[in-house]
């Protein structure tokens, strides 16, 4: 049975501790032979606590199939995209290149690439993805947009996202806080201070030009 | 004889901690049953359903309608099931053997008994009945603590008996005693969402009891405002209103300057505290001497953020206070709990829905472990050994005399004190791992060495159990049945999965094989925890614990039962089969057999009471010799002294070793950069483990995690001062000196990260 189209993914980053329930839970599936599907990323360690799970997004049209040179990577008709099938598969990797989000992942050894397929096993027999039955923060949420409204006032569910030119439209949801106030940082050297200094989180810039200058095409 | 046989790394060899052979369950092939139960890790006691094939836990399923957690598990959850069928599990006896291998070798489980009875009562006989000690712990069912502390006072007559809550417990309880003469949260956790403000007192959430985050960030979305008191930040400080980066070791200090604050903005719930209290004056005199730039001062937290807590705090209609070991594990650990008390007195917002307040307990049976007899001055339905009518009713249900009930014991670390006097000369002990988890083990490991004889009851040969004459086969949780009461004080029930394999036992069989063999069964004939958990019934019954009304049936039935639970009406005496529980305390016009209707709170005047909640210093406090504080704490993936979890291959694997966190800072001015070997020294020793520089504590504070044992061990850095109390040690703050270590440690050679 196709995974219910009122069912969707919203990933809450915000709410994410960094706890890694998600990973390990991943790790139990069967389908994906025990490795985890979910990417579960530090955004910078050093200054802060906030961390990232990354799921498969599931592109309306994904890239990571556009760029398939063996048609290896199939949309089903409910809207998820399926990790790569192992006849097809040739192993070449790019899908892992050309995903935007950095999802899919190529396993040399078994010269397959594999990724998040939303538990089919589990969503196609109308239980819920394990990641977001066991997320015991809930930044990763399975539900009905009815449930996600009540739930999270304080944020909006978008789907739309803009790399460069390309504009990808996702099965997936990452939710955004409403209205135009940014979280703000927590800094413990700044909650010290009686008149703390306006401090901004500085993310590293590796290198403003463009990366791919000096590249031959 | 408690000296190690072989060396150490022979026996880590022969007994582990090895990691989990299986790596997971896995999905495929239909297990034979799914048995519906609880997590056997932290206090919040999540509900599982562990998948079940060939008498073998292979895996688990989120139990989505159990209310608590509806499905949500950490990482620990998710892979306890691995614990089972581990190549470390004890299968049979072993006793101490220093020409084998591994230093113990397997001995049959009838011997084993016999020769463990024997000894005991050698030792008795020769010096007395209290030269026999037992340790016990508060990750045990209810029915195991309760026959516990009903072994040591019948049935080896020793006074000397306490728990391994007494790291983790026992200042909120003491705190909650004072406060409101009943040692349970107040409210269920459900009633934070809609609260308009939660404060978040000395509890890493996110890593300890991560479930309860969700709580709150969905109070958050209703609009509360989250204030957290925390000389780190934390997950759940990360996104927070109010960041109060508090100096290791101020907590009482920060509330009394607060409560001070909403005196003088007049903030106080006047009508409440003159009708539901006493001891306010007394209190508001103390604050006066913590004007807020003293408060400031003393804590390190600016005057503008302690006015802000008294404004949000002072202004809000509805609120939940939450603490945990981060404001209990201090000498002053009471004073603290009970600062923490007072703001929420004067803020008259208890006893109604969305106002409420709670201490979020550590382990699986953090609260019903603490009220049934396990604690040295206690008897069962949270009732005290000291009382003249508390001892008349037990040793009636217990069918002894009176007089021949010892009186009150001492502190679990007392009792090392007096191992290492010679006055405790023997000991039982299980579900605790001193060797790990008290202050300054050094200390504890040479009192160890001095045990003449000593039995330990576990299924995994733990690092304190190395030292033991002989090693009994207990249970895993998932072989037996029983119930724990969880963080909410809602009692559940823990079903059996599967059964013990080899010759391992029941705990509780275990013990009355013990008390069989010691010539003393009566009153150790129990069928099974249903039985004890039937005499438990009476025996908490008219105590403030009242568990009366519960049974195995009820609390299926129900999903859990929150105590009190009445057999029969406290006023009337009319039979309540029906006595659904107590899921939130002191409602107002709410009966309790103490106030006998006088008040909502439990005194004979119905009346909470507001307690002093005084600053004073940490012992062993930061000095020029050692300038830094040193707070220790869990990380999410480990649970207490890792007997279990440092075993889990993937929960090793997501922090396999203590790290010392340290500010950018300070890791600058001592020339430390991240994954640096670091040297941390105090007054008791030191250890020399990875750095990890960050800006997310405070630059004068450094952190360890606790769960590692030997040269990986900040408790070989803490202290062993106690609050004057509740005798708990204070863990969270002692002062240190960092350096950049010259050469890695010994261990980095030969013990795995685990080890």
């Amino acid at each position: 049975m196709p995974v219910p189209h009122d069912h969707e993914f919203f990933v809450d980053p915000s709410r994410c501790i960094g706890c890694q329930a998600c990973v390990v839970a991943c790790t139990e599936c069967d389908t994906h032979r025990g490795d985890s599907m979910i990417h579960l990323e530090y955004v910078d360690r050093a200054t802060s606590v906030q961390t990232v799970p990354v799921i498969c997004m599931h592109c309306e049209q994904p890239t990571c199939a556009e760029v398939c040179p063996a048609d290896a990577i199939k949309r089903t008709s409910d809207g998820v995209v399926q990790s790569a099938t192992k006849p097809r598969c040739i192993g070449c990797g790019n899908c892992v290149v050309a995903c935007p989000f950095g999802v899919p992942e190529l396993y040399i050894e078994r010269a397959v690439m594999m990724k998040c397929d939303m538990c089919y096993d589990r969503t196609s027999v109308g239980k819920k993805p394990m990641c977001a039955t066991v997320c015991p923060s809930q930044a990763l949420f399975f539900g009905t947009r009815d449930q996600i409204r009540a739930l999270r006032p304080r944020s909006k569910a978008i789907n739309q996202f803009q790399f460069g030119d390309q504009t990808i439209t996702t099965r997936v949801n990452a939710m955004v806080p409403r209205g135009p106030t940014a979280p703000t940082h927590v800094d413990v050297t700044a909650a010290m201070e009686e008149r703390p200094h306006n401090r901004n989180l500085r993310l590293p810039v590796i290198d403003t030009r463009d990366p791919f200058a000096k590249v031959e095409v | 004889m408690a000296k190690l046989p072989v060396d150490e790394l022979a026996i880590i060899h022969a007994f582990g901690p090895h990691l989990s052979a299986s790596t997971r369950g896995g999905t495929a092939g239909a297990p034979d049953k799914l048995v519906k139960t609880h997590c056997c890790f932290c206090g919040q006691q999540c509900g599982i359903q562990l998948k079940v094939r060939d008498n073998e836990v292979v895996g688990f399923e989120p139990w989505d309608e159990f209310p608590f957690n509806r499905g949500m598990l950490c990482p620990k959850g998710v892979k306890r099931y691995m614990q089972g069928s581990h190549p470390d599990r004890l299968v049979t006896a072993v006793r101490r053997d220093p020409a084998a291998s591994g230093g113990f070798s397997a001995m049959p489980y009838e011997e084993a008994i016999a020769y463990a009875a024997r000894e005991i009562s050698r030792l008795q006989t020769e010096h007395g009945n209290a030269s026999v000690g037992v340790l016990s712990g508060a990750s045990l069912s209810t029915e195991k603590t309760y026959l516990l502390g009903k072994f040591a006072r019948v049935c080896l007559k020793t006074p000397f008996i306490d728990y391994n809550g007494r790291l983790c417990m026992v200042s909120a309880g003491a705190g909650n005693m004072k406060a409101f003469g009943i040692d349970r949260a107040a409210n269920p956790w459900e009633d934070m969402i809609g609260s308009e403000v939660i404060w978040v007192a000395g509890s890493n959430v996110a890593e300890c009891a991560p479930i309860t985050t969700n709580y709150i960030w969905q109070a958050r979305e209703r609009g509360a405002k989250v204030i957290v008191q925390d000389p780190r930040i934390t997950p759940i400080a990360r996104t927070c209103d109010l960041y109060l980066p508090v100096r290791p070791g101020r907590d009482a200090a920060l509330f009394a300057g607060v409560l001070g604050l909403m005196i003088e903005q007049g903030s106080i719930d006047r009508e409440f505290v003159d009708t539901h209290t006493v001891g306010f004056d007394a209190v508001a005199d103390y604050c006066k001497t913590w004007p807020v730039t003293r408060a400031s001062e003393v804590t390190g937290v600016p005057e503008r953020s302690l006015r802000e807590a008294a404004e949000l705090w002072g202004a809000a209609k509805s609120s939940f206070f939450l603490h945990a070991r981060g404001i209990e594990h201090h000498s002053n650990g009471v004073q603290n709990v009970l600062g923490a008390i007072n703001l929420v007195l004067a803020s008259g917002r208890i006893g109604k829905p969305h106002c409420g307040y709670a201490t979020i307990t550590g382990q699986a049976n953090g609260q019903g472990g603490r009220e049934h007899g396990q604690k040295c001055t206690q008897l069962p339905g949270l009732r005290d050994i000291s009382v003249p009518e508390h001892r008349e009713y037990i040793a009636s249900v217990w069918n002894v005399e009176e007089r021949d009930l010892p009186g009150p014991g001492v502190d679990a670390y007392e009792m090392f004190r007096k191992i290492d006097a010679g006055e405790i000369k023997g000991l039982v002990a299980i579900c605790f791992n001193p060797k790990v988890s008290l202050p300054d083990n050094q200390f504890v490991t040479r009192a160890l060495e001095k045990l003449e004889f000593f039995v330990a009851i576990d299924f995994f040969l733990n690092d304190t159990a190395r030292h033991a004459d002989l090693v009994l086969p207990g249970s895993l949780q998932e072989e037996d049945e029983g119930t724990v009461t969880q963080v909410e004080g809602r009692i559940i029930k823990i079903n059996k999965a599967v059964e013990c394999p080899g010759e391992a036992r029941a705990d509780w069989k275990i013990i009355q094989d013990l008390a069989r063999a010691l010539g003393r069964p009566h009153g150790f004939e129990f069928a099974g925890p249903r039985e004890i958990f039937e005499e438990l019934r009476v025996a908490s019954k008219g105590g403030v614990a009242d568990y009366s009304g519960v049974t195995y049936e009820k609390l299926e039935r129900q999903m859990g039962v929150f105590w009190p639970c009445y057999s029969h009406d406290p006023r009337t005496g009319a039979a309540t089969p029906d006595d659904p529980g107590t899921p939130r305390l002191f409602e107002p016009g709410s009966y309790n057999p103490v106030a006998k209707g006088a008040g909502p709170f439990y005194f004979a005047d119905g009346k909470a009471r507001f307690n002093l909640g005084e600053y004073r210093p940490a012992v062993d406090d930061v000095t020029e010799d050692y300038p830094i504080f040193l707070t220790t704490g869990r990380v999410v993936s480990q649970f207490l002294s890792g007997t279990q979890t440092r075993r889990i291959g993937p929960l090793v694997k997501q922090y396999p070793e203590p790290r010392i966190e340290l500010h950018t800072r300070l890791a600058a001015k001592l020339g430390i950069s991240h994954d640096d070997w670091t040297t941390c020294e105090t007054r008791r020793g030191a250890i020399t483990v990875r750095a990890s520089v960050v800006t997310t504590i405070r630059p004068d504070t450094v952190f360890i995690p606790y769960h590692w044992p030997g040269d990986k061990s900040p408790n070989r850095l803490t202290v062993a001062a106690q609050d004057p109390i509740s005798k708990i040690p204070q863990y969270k703050v002692c002062g240190c000196r960092v350096r950049r270590a010259d050469a890695p440690p010994a261990y980095a050679a030969d013990h795995e990260p685990q080890q």
